[in-house]
């Protein structure tokens, strides 16, 4: 660690130096604080990246975030994964967890309720009432794969809402999570595609391109929980960072990403 | 089986056996050159070959979409060219796995016609024999088990590619979604029960043909 810190260091003081006053650093940090491993759905990675940020300069605690989609983390909760906290992308994986005996019953809430958008890298290239289904010329339309991301089914069920799915589903290309998803849409690949809201939103305004937020009628709502797993019962960290996710600072901080 | 697992062995094996017919016929001549060119490039050239094996696919993958995406200058060639862009399409998975396989191919051939040497090529020569005459009456018919080598194993690795084809394929049913790629979503989906029968299917079909490999060849030691 000493060793990857030393030449980006702007002083000019001597590694060695560095090397003890980082050592002393580490020995010197509380013996209580501990290091919390989560789960996160794809989706909520920016979100969960500023809350973590906060939560750790706030508690002491050291977090390490996955990235990944929910189905997947699911089997590796399942057999025997080191996570002590799961921030899922639906409703029903930490219910079923809890239902199985792998998270601590009672601890579930739901943290978000995600929004769906109809996004492209270009500007101008999605209207803002989605007319661009019906008539657009594109070759590829993203989105997550509707068996295992959440996202994924709430645009499929968009789709058939609108009566368009059989008739794009062979310009449909599928991502394996939200995050796949998007990068197929930011590169161009995909003309465009269906992400989270929070993926191309800050502080009230999509961040580039052109994007269409897909009325939440059309779709179940995307009703977001965390759990505490079996690993992180009675763990010190594990239930402060639950109790930080619904506070007040978490919350703003969800909003800001486009969430409910 | 279901249907979307049918039709995804059916695409891997197609695709499987465009790329080792396509790996062949570019593997031949590169491996050739490269056994014989006392050239400086050679070792840039092997090199750049045998890239795949030290890569990471996602790496591969990642850098396949953004060169061959529209926004890409292998992009824009395609697209000039009239094919559109690769990436989500079975001709994009085509050349990804050539690229990803070549090693694969070009070094057991390589190794077979380094093995072969001068001799037999001079005495080709002494009888008059021209360079493609050569080439297909002495140099293949000696370098047959590297051949054999080069199309099972450029074959097998197809089959077991994963990671490019995740990053680059879009995961369309019948024209991207390979075998490896849908028991990924199988085991998302938390259908164990489908994800037992494909993998253990390709468990199956790689000690098969390792096995083929491995017994087809004679003992190294003492027997030529």
């Amino acid at each position: 660690m000493t060793l990857f810190a030393t030449p980006r260091t702007p002083s000019q003081a001597p590694p060695g130096l560095l090397a003890a006053v980082a050592l002393v650093a580490c020995l010197a940090t509380p013996a209580r604080a501990d290091e919390v491993q989560v789960a996160v759905a794809s989706n909520f990675t920016g979100a969960m990246q500023k809350i973590a940020a906060d939560f750790e300069k706030d508690s002491g605690h050291k977090v390490l975030l996955s990235f990944g989609a929910t189905g997947k983390f699911y089997a590796q909760i399942r057999n025997g994964a080191p996570f002590e906290v799961f921030v899922s992308a639906d409703d029903e994986t930490p219910a079923r967890l809890e239902k199985e005996g792998s998270a601590v019953a009672g601890s579930r809430f739901t943290y978000a309720i995600g929004r769906l958008v109809l996004w492209s890298a270009r500007p101008g290239y999605v209207d803002d009432r989605g007319e661009v289904l019906k008539h657009g010329n594109f070759a590829h339309l993203a989105l997550a794969n509707p068996r295992t991301a959440p996202y994924g089914a709430a645009a499929q069920e968009v789709l058939k809402k609108l009566g368009l799915l059989e008739a794009l589903t062979p310009r449909i290309v599928q991502g394996e999570n939200i995050a796949q998803t998007h990068q197929f849409v930011a590169s161009g690949n995909a003309e465009l595609g269906f992400v989270a809201l929070a993926q191309v939103y800050k502080d009230g305004k999509a961040t580039a391109g052109s994007a269409w937020v897909v009325p939440a009628g059309l779709h179940e709502p995307l009703r977001q929980d965390a759990v505490l797993l079996e690993k992180g019962r009675g763990k010190a960290g594990a239930l402060a960072l639950m109790n930080y996710l619904q506070g007040a600072r978490a919350r703003a901080v969800i909003k800001s990403y486009g969430y409910e | 089986m279901s249907d979307s697992d049918l039709s995804a062995i059916l695409l891997t094996l197609r695709l499987a056996g465009t790329v080792t017919v396509l790996l062949l016929l570019l593997a031949m001549p590169l491996a050739w050159w490269l056994a014989r060119t006392r050239s400086r490039a050679r070792g840039a050239v092997a090199a750049v070959v045998a890239l795949p094996l030290v890569l990471p696919p996602s790496v591969l993958g990642f850098y396949l979409l953004v060169f061959l995406g529209p926004n890409g200058p292998g992009g824009r060639l395609t697209e000039s060219l009239g094919l559109g862009t690769l990436p989500f399409t079975f001709p994009g998975l085509v050349v990804a796995s050539v690229l990803y396989s070549l090693p694969f191919a070009v070094q057991p051939l390589q190794n077979a016609f380094e093995a072969i040497g001068e001799r037999p090529l001079e005495v080709a020569a002494t009888l008059r024999a021209g360079p493609w005459d050569t080439f297909f009456s002495v140099v293949l018919p000696l370098s047959r088990p590297g051949l054999f080598s080069a199309a099972v194993l450029g074959f097998a690795h197809t089959v077991g590619e994963f990671g490019v084809v995740l990053m680059m394929g879009g995961n369309i049913p019948d024209r991207t979604r390979v075998v490896s790629v849908l028991i990924y979503d199988h085991v998302d989906a938390l259908e164990y029960t489908q994800a037992h029968w494909l993998s253990g299917g390709m468990l199956a079909f790689s000690f098969l043909v390792l096995f083929l490999l491995y017994g087809f060849k004679r003992n190294p030691v003492g027997r030529p």
